[in-house]
């Protein structure tokens, strides 16, 4: 009888980045995902130790309680500046921000702009569920034409609330941006890619090369009020179309890397 | 060491610049703005950072960064721009990290005008934020204490883990005297044990101003209401000129308390028994000296560039022992020397009886009449 020659080889294993609590998002909620992929990214790099992360308003508010990494929590908007503030007085750290598309794209637009045009040598995880998902569901800046919120319960009509506002491209425009990018958490073939992209921006920020930022379109069972399964639907057939995936601005030494 | 020609603004800069702030975050606005114009050249320098933010919303939120960092920072600013902190201020005091902000006041509210003021008393002494929080102010009346309270306004912020706040009015920031600068200090080279620095070989620290279960924040309160009352046990700074055989104690601080000092004299020239206070520390008040004064004192006038917001704070302190007079200027005039005299002289020609006189009703009537005059 052949007996098993080699030892088990661990193909799978919780990221020392991660912290072993159990979070509080909603089942199906692809927060967690973007979560996993950060700490696989920074242990992967060896950044772990060296990282100091800006929490949002929004529901990954207790990022910090996951994340194992030094961490503080900003006010609603405001996690470039106070990135900006860690950043200038440690450079020798690498710090970024986690953010929804309410607290980057609403009321913290002015901040992540400026951070941008100053080329602040942060990096930006951008999830983007075009929805508040904290607040209970109400419309976003991004916001798709149509769909239901409970701040626009007939569905965002674009007369009265305008158009989705797409960062990814608004902030490529920006000259002190590096790298910028869209990416999708919906399934595994694009969730590697958001790994992959997330790694860029952090090794854009170890190169001092300046602003970096990954937008991961993200769901929002709850809010969105339908199923998991509905929602990683709703990301590939509803949400692409409007923000489509794609490389916005690489800086080519960065385009080189092999990840 | 020798005197130099400061300008108030330049040297509240440099006085923080060797204290060892080692993060400057702003945004102009007149009457402050010559403190991120000098900062701005001279953190660089020292290779320090210096960043001129969007709106002053994200310079105080660098600052909270840096903060949390653990280096010592601070932002300069004057009203309207210290209106839109007061969201991140009150994150600070919430997270409690030592930072420091200078407020150049101007005449208000709204867009006000550029004219020197007090008019923030409220705002800076009473919180200003949302949520119960105390920060410290100072008030210094010269460019010397502007230097010299910068400097302890550091100190304090990283005594107590609290903000400090630098109050003064348009006229001592534009000003130029003569004053002293103390020498650089050494910037210390560990961070503090509760700041974020990466967490390298021991457990992660968050730091944050949540508290979502409420017995947690009615603990954090608690603290710092505790922190709040061992400040006022040991921090209370004032000056006071004559008092000793005082019978009218005047009572400002700031520039009001200087004009008022001039006037002072001038009365005791005259043979007044007229004393006055200068409260350097707004919180923590000097509240048991100006009870103690109200023994001695047969009244108070209490002289402010505002409608008498520290009036409030003298009357809780004199309980209704004597009368206290009030006399202000508003909207960014300020008040001359001869304005002060003639209040101390009709309050010695008829000295007021009545300990419950309704002092901003009675002023409102003087100023009225004296703007009619002047027009
Ligand atoms: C100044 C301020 N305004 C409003 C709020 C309430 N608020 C909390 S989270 C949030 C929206 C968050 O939405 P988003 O950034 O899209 O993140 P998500 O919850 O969807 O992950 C709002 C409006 C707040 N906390 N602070
Ligand atoms: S409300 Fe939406 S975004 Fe928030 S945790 Fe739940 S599913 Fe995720």
């Amino acid at each position: 009888m052949a007996t098993l020659t080699t030892d088990p080889i661990q193909v799978y294993k919780r990221p020392v980045g991660l912290t072993e609590v159990h979070s509080h998002y909603c089942p199906g909620c692809t927060h967690g995902i973007s979560h996993r992929l950060i700490a696989e990214v920074l242990d992967e790099m060896g950044l772990r130790e060296k990282t100091i992360g800006v929490a949002p308003v929004g529901c990954s508010v207790f990022a910090y309680k996951y994340l194992n990494t030094d961490y503080v929590e900003a006010a609603h908007g405001r996690a470039p500046a106070m990135a900006t503030g860690i950043k200038r007085v440690r450079p020798e750290n690498i710090v970024y921000t986690y953010q929804g598309d309410g607290d980057l794209a609403s009321i913290g637009m002015a901040e992540i702009m400026h951070a941008a045009g100053r080329g602040e040598n942060i990096t930006v995880i951008f999830i983007n569920n075009a929805i508040y998902g904290m607040t209970g569901g109400q419309m976003a800046p991004t916001t798709l034409p149509g769909m239901k919120t409970t701040s626009s319960p007939k569905g965002r009509d674009v007369e009265m609330a305008g158009f989705p506002i797409k960062m990814s491209e608004i902030l490529a425009t920006m000259q002190g941006s590096s790298y910028i990018v869209r990416r999708s958490l919906h399934d595994p073939a694009y969730i590697r890619k958001s790994k992959k992209a997330i790694r860029k921006a952090f090794e854009t920020q170890v190169r001092g090369m300046g602003f970096s930022l990954v937008e991961l379109l993200s769901t929002c069972p709850t809010n969105w009020k339908v199923t998991p399964y509905e929602a990683l639907q709703f990301v590939e057939d509803s949400m692409i179309p409007v923000f489509p995936l794609g490389d916005f601005k690489v800086h080519p030494e960065i385009a080189k890397l092999k990840v | 060491m020798t005197k130099k020609l400061l300008k108030g603004n330049h040297a509240l800069a440099e006085a923080a610049v060797r204290a060892g702030c080692e993060g400057f975050f702003g945004y102009p606005i007149t009457p402050s703005t010559e403190f991120l114009e000098y900062m701005s050249s001279r953190m660089p320098e020292l290779g320090r950072a210096f960043v001129q933010a969007e709106s002053e919303v994200a310079a105080i939120n660098m600052v909270y960064g840096a903060a949390c960092a653990g280096k010592r920072t601070m932002t300069a600013s004057s009203s309207p721009g210290v209106s839109l902190m007061m969201e991140g201020l009150s994150y600070i005091a919430g997270t409690e990290v030592p930072a420091v902000l200078v407020n150049v006041m101007r005449g208000g509210p709204g867009l006000g005008n550029i004219a020197p003021s007090q008019g923030d008393y409220n705002q800076m002494v009473k919180g200003g934020g949302h949520g119960d929080y105390f920060p410290i102010v100072i008030a210094p009346a010269s460019v010397q204490e502007s230097i010299d309270y910068t400097m302890l306004a550091f100190d304090l912020a990283d005594k107590y883990r609290t903000l400090v706040y630098v109050i003064v009015d348009g006229n001592i920031g534009q000003m130029m005297e003569p004053a002293e600068m103390p020498p650089m200090r050494e910037i210390p080279t560990e961070a503090p044990d509760w700041a974020v620095t990466g967490a390298e070989g021991r457990d992660p620290i968050a730091l944050s101003s949540i508290y979502i279960d409420p017995y947690d924040e009615e603990v954090t309160n608690l603290r710092l209401l505790k922190k709040k009352l061992e400040i006022e046990k040991n921090e209370v700074i004032f000056k006071e000129f004559f008092m000793e055989d005082a019978e009218i104690v005047i009572i400002g601080f700031g520039t009001a308390g200087r004009i008022s000092l001039s006037a002072v004299r001038e009365a005791r020239e005259q043979g007044i028994k007229v004393g006055l206070i200068r409260p350097i520390t707004l919180f923590p008040f000097p509240f048991e000296r100006i009870a103690e004064a109200a023994e001695q004192a047969k009244s108070f006038l209490v002289v402010e560039m505002n409608t008498g917001m520290m009036l409030d704070d003298i009357q809780v302190a004199v309980k209704g022992k004597i009368p206290v007079e009030f006399y202000g200027r508003l909207g960014g005039v300020t008040p001359f020397p001869d304005e002060i005299l003639s209040e101390i002289n009709r309050i010695n020609e008829n000295p007021p009886t009545d300990p419950n006189l309704d002092a901003r009703a009675d002023w409102v009537k003087r100023l009225e009449k004296a703007i009619e005059g002047s027009n």
